[in-house]
């Protein structure tokens, strides 16, 4: 009862706070007149013995405060009296306001878009329950890759995970639904995975480990949500349904749950298969354990009380014994195990996305310096004010509760704005699809967990630059000041606002110098050697799967199409290769070769590991790469001539020691067959841009033709015309089968992807760094010259030039900047051994990247200081020594 | 004229409305009574203790008319205040007997 009384009478003293007052009003008059009545018995007129009563009783409102101190509503009401006071503050210096909001804004959300990269990212990779105990396996040396019978014994044989499950990738499967066959992605999974991820469908059924019973034994397909709704327009009867993959029948059991996009980061598939169905994707041998791309990667939950360092010894214990029992098939030297869906990027990722926090962070810290700066200049500004307020009995914790709640009022601001923004940039950014027919996305959904971060953002920056003036009004003494005016705070030498200019503008030159170090990198590798020239050049996927093709029909199929591309008008080369040329989608196949003396032909053996390509005779010729001793390959090269190769300059000197010794010198192959190295051509990238100079070595596609490979088409004609020319052409042929042709260049866009994230990215940060230096220079060189205004215009009246006058107003600053400048452009350059990870060629020692920052905050120092400047020689001297 | 102990004030509150309801100039007026205008007393620093108890439930408050015929909130002891002020009383004498013992108290020469 008492509690709901006490209850009730705080409830009714927050929400009728008038009513209270009234009352109090009422009642403390009340007393007033009883005693003035008893003074007016006396004798003493109405009056005056109201006065006398008035005075008797003492200061009103300060009973009034100290009533609702005794109610406990005190901070409440204080909280509420402060806000209402910094909004009219904030209120009455708009572009202060402004100019503050806006820099949080920028920098709250540059955090919050990081954070939601991070928490999207890092965090929470899969969208699948208990993902905490859930590794994946990066197995051997060659990340990931592994042979079919290498899971099974990996599954079979660990003590650590409570089930492994393995898939790898079928792209550019044509999915024929009866109507059209259009190139489809998916994921070859062991019958396992669904229930290894413990998932529900949410149409119809999965496929489970039981209806694997070996080879093409299970034709079911599982629909991913999405592909389900923009194929199949929501249609439940789907399930059940037969469609065509490659023309081989598959039954429709089931549809993924929408949250549930596979479990590798950034590539989002269409369709999952069980992996025991061999026939779509060419046929490939699942007891041959020396295929080694045949499972991309496997993944458990582990097993309760197992640790991660546990069960990666486990794993290796397994690995080192298939290496003895199988020395030639299998080289492993160590696992490592990560959080399912990120591991194979988990490096990169966490590279790219810690540093982006560290920026982002940087940039925040810059904002708060900032702020500070213009916080402590206000609270100079309103030294007068704090010093009366003081006088007249304010405390000095009462007067900084008021400062901090106007800097957490403009962070809050700031976050919210900031938030939205930033929570609309990855809504974009999560149906992003950087390029173009890959089933690429970034998996970003912001959270709740980003509002908090925002939250938290806020309240942290709030208080650092809130605290930045807090000296300044406990020194502050209200006698001096009241009689002095504010002009008597001449302060240190070396004031606390000068320090953090500094630190401000250091670390936006350390932004601007990794921006300029990052798109400098990203030129450069745009014009740098690839080995190949991917100007002019049009390349052309073709499965012949799609279309049914089998053996020996293959080459015979991409002979005739190399034959008829070659008939199109303005076409000066036409070349085959065989999977994907270099550069494109981050493919490459490694193989391991042999001295020709070798016998014992295990992995641990391999003189060099190249990379190794599959190609037609005019491959070179059309790619644009030159040839630098012997000759080119021919179609006479084929399976009935001794074996031959043409390897990289690389591969040459790491093999033969030199390039002409390479000539006519053999080597021999996994299987044991010798070839004859006939050519050298110049060196290239083969997979990203950033790898070492690697060897690598070019076979005659004819050995070994696979049905899937890349037509490589040279011709100045106009890419459209070219395109729709060889769609023609191959139609001609077959028309059943889907050709997608796009430039060499474009393709490229998969290896020079994280560059330009990073670029952009970076370019981003830097500007930012570069607007918020122009503030804080901007707001210190006004400030300072507002200040000396009566002194500027003192020494132009005493005749001092204009020089002069600008080197009083502006010099401090402008020390400030160069002083500024020249610790973040060492800071900056330290920092880019950071970024040459992620950005190609990236390195600081480049007088272009030197001379561009030393420009850049050269001219961001006159942009800031040019207001300023104008001002102070706009000084009329007569005007001001009148005024004040 | 004597300072008052801090804490005690609430007590000669509660003692000055055990009587009969009263407002607050009539309580202020009430204590300079019954302690024989002993005790110093701000004025304005009789109505934080007021609310304080009215809060606390000791007391409940209700506008009437005095009997200079103006308006003015009128305080009454609840039951739970007559029961306090009965605690209340009991342990201020025993504190005040235990100091007034220690004090008369002698001290014994070595």
């Amino acid at each position: 009862m008492r509690l709901f009384d006490s209850l009730r009478f705080r409830m009714a003293a927050i929400f009728h706070r008038h009513q209270m007052n009234a009352e109090m009003d009422e009642e403390l008059c009340s007393h007033i007149q009883h005693r003035a009545d008893d003074l007016e018995r006396t004798g003493m007129a109405r009056a005056e013995a109201e006065r006398r009563a008035r005075i008797e009783f003492g200061g009103r409102l300060k009973y009034k405060e100290e009533i609702h101190q005794s109610l406990g509503n005190y901070l409440l009401e204080t909280v509420w009296q402060d806000v209402r006071v910094s909004v009219r503050q904030l209120g009455k210096s708009p572009a202060f306001t402004i100019a503050a909001v806006a820099t949080l804004t920028l920098a709250i959300g540059a955090d919050a878009v990081v954070f939601g990269l991070m928490d999207g990212l890092i965090l929470r990779p899969l969208n699948v329950p208990q993902q905490q105990t859930l590794y994946g396996t990066q197995y051997g040396d060659n990340p990931t890759w592994q042979s079919y019978p290498n899971y099974l014994d990996l599954r079979d044989r660990n003590h650590s995970f409570e089930d492994l499950a393995a898939f790898s990738m079928a792209l550019g499967v044509g999915m024929d639904t009866g109507k059209d066959a259009i190139a489809s992605n998916g994921f070859r999974t062991s019958g396992n995975y669904f229930d290894v991820l413990r998932m529900q469908p949410y149409l119809g059924r999965f496929f489970h480990a039981s209806d694997e019973n070996g080879p093409n034994s299970a034709p079911y397909v599982v629909l991913t949500y999405s592909y389900w709704h923009t194929r199949f327009q929501d249609d439940r009867s789907v399930v059940g349904r037969t469609v065509l993959l490659n023309k081989h029948p598959f039954t429709v059991i089931g549809v993924a749950p929408p949250e549930f996009v596979g479990t590798l980061m950034f590539i989002t598939p269409d369709f999952f298969v069980p992996i025991v169905n061999q026939g779509e994707a060419g046929g490939w041998d699942a007891k041959d354990r020396g295929t080694q791309n045949e499972v991309f990667e496997t993944f458990g939950h582990l097993k309760p009380g197992v640790t991660l360092a546990q069960a990666t010894g486990d794993v290796d214990a397994v690995s080192a014994y298939l290496v003895k029992a199988y020395p030639k098939q299998i080289a492993h030297h160590s696992t490592v195990l990560a959080h399912e869906g990120l591991t194979s990027f988990a490096n990169g990722v966490h590279a790219f996305v810690s540093g982006l926090m560290v920026l982002a962070t940087l940039i925040l810290l810059a904002a708060c310096a900032n702020l500070g700066s213009l916080f402590a200049a206000r609270a100079a500004d309103r030294s007068r004010e704090v010093a009366l307020r003081l006088a007249l009995g304010s405390s000095r914790t009462r007067i900084l509760r008021q400062l901090f709640t106007e800097a957490i009022l403009i962070s809050l601001a700031g976050a919210t704005v900031g938030v939205l923004g930033s929570v609309a940039l990855l809504r974009r950014l999560s149906v992003w699809q950087p390029i173009s027919g890959a089933p690429i996305h970034l998996p970003v959904t912001p959270d709740a967990k980003v509002y908090w971060f925002a939250l938290a953002l806020a309240l942290v920056s709030g208080f650092l630059f809130g605290i930045v003036p807090v000296r300044q009004v406990l020194r502050a003494n209200p006698y001096e000041i009241v009689k002095a005016g504010s002009s008597v705070m001449a302060g240190p030498r070396i004031t606390l606002r000068d320090v953090l200019l500094v630190v401000q503008i250091a670390i936006c030159a350390v932004l601007v110098t990794s921006s300029f170090v990052a798109v400098r990198g990203l030129v450069r590798s745009l014009n740098s050697n690839f080995g190949f020239e991917p100007r002019n050049t049009m390349l052309a996927g073709v499965n012949l799967d799609m279309a049914g093709y089998a053996g020996e029909k293959i080459p015979a199929m991409q002979r005739r199409m190399i034959d008829a591309l070659h008939t199109i008008h303005g076409v000066d080369a036409v070349g085959l290769v065989n999977d994907y040329p270099p550069l494109v989608y981050d493919a490459g196949t490694t193989v391991s070769v042999f001295k020709e003396d070798a016998t014992d032909l295990k992995p641990a053996n391999a003189a060099i590991i190249p990379y190794r390509y599959d190609i037609s005779p005019a491959y070179f010729e059309a790619a644009g790469t030159s040839l630098l001793a012997g000759r080119s390959l021919s179609w006479s090269d084929d399976k009935n001539a001794p074996a031959v190769a043409v390897i990289n300059r690389d591969f040459a000197e790491k093999m033969f020691g030199s390039l002409t010794n390479a000539i006519g010198r053999m080597y021999k192959l996994q299987d044991g067959s010798r070839v004859k190295v006939v050519g050298v051509v110049e060196n290239g990238k083969y997979q990203t841009l950033t790898e070492n100079q690697q060897p690598a070595m070019f076979l005659p596609f004819i050995y070994a033709p696979v049905s899937s490979a890349f037509l490589v088409v040279r011709s100045k004609r106009d890419p459209q015309e070219l395109a729709a020319a060889m769609r023609n052409k191959i139609r001609e042929l077959d028309a059943g089968l889907p050709v997608d042709s796009q430039s060499w260049a474009t393709l490229l866009q998969t290896v020079l992807f994280p560059s330009q994230v990073a670029t952009m990215a970076l370019g981003v940060m830097g500007l930012m760094g570069a607007m918020l230096s122009i503030t804080g220079i901007f707001g210190m060189a006004a400030y300072s010259v507002s200040k000396r205004m009566r002194e500027l215009g003192i020494r132009m009246a005493l005749g001092a030039k204009r020089r002069e006058v600008l080197q009083a107003a502006l010099g401090r600053p402008l020390k400030l900047l160069v002083l500024g400048s020249a610790t973040g452009l060492v800071l900056g350059l330290l920092a880019t051994r950071v970024l040459s990870f992620i950005v190609y060629q990236a390195t600081p020692k480049d007088p272009m990247v030197l001379g561009a920052v030393i420009f850049a905050m050269l001219l961001l120092g006159l942009v800031a200081t040019w207001i300023p400047a104008q001002r102070a020689l706009a000084v009329n001297p007569l005007t001001l020594l009148r005024e004040d | 004229m004597a300072q008052l102990l801090p804490g005690t004030l609430d007590l000669l509150i509660l003692r000055a409305v055990s009587l009969g309801p009263l407002h607050g100039y009539g309580i202020l007026l009430r204590i300079g009574q019954i302690s024989g205008n002993a005790l110093l007393i701000e004025q304005g620093a009789l109505y934080p203790g007021l609310f304080r108890l009215v809060k606390q439930g000791l007391l409940k408050s209700n506008w009437g008319t005095s009997e200079n015929n103006r308006r003015a909130k009128f305080y009454e002891l609840t039951v739970t205040g007559r029961k306090r002020l009965q605690e209340e009383t009991d342990s201020w004498n025993r504190l005040a007997g235990a100091i007034a013992a220690a004090l008369s108290q002698q001290p014994e020469e070595a």
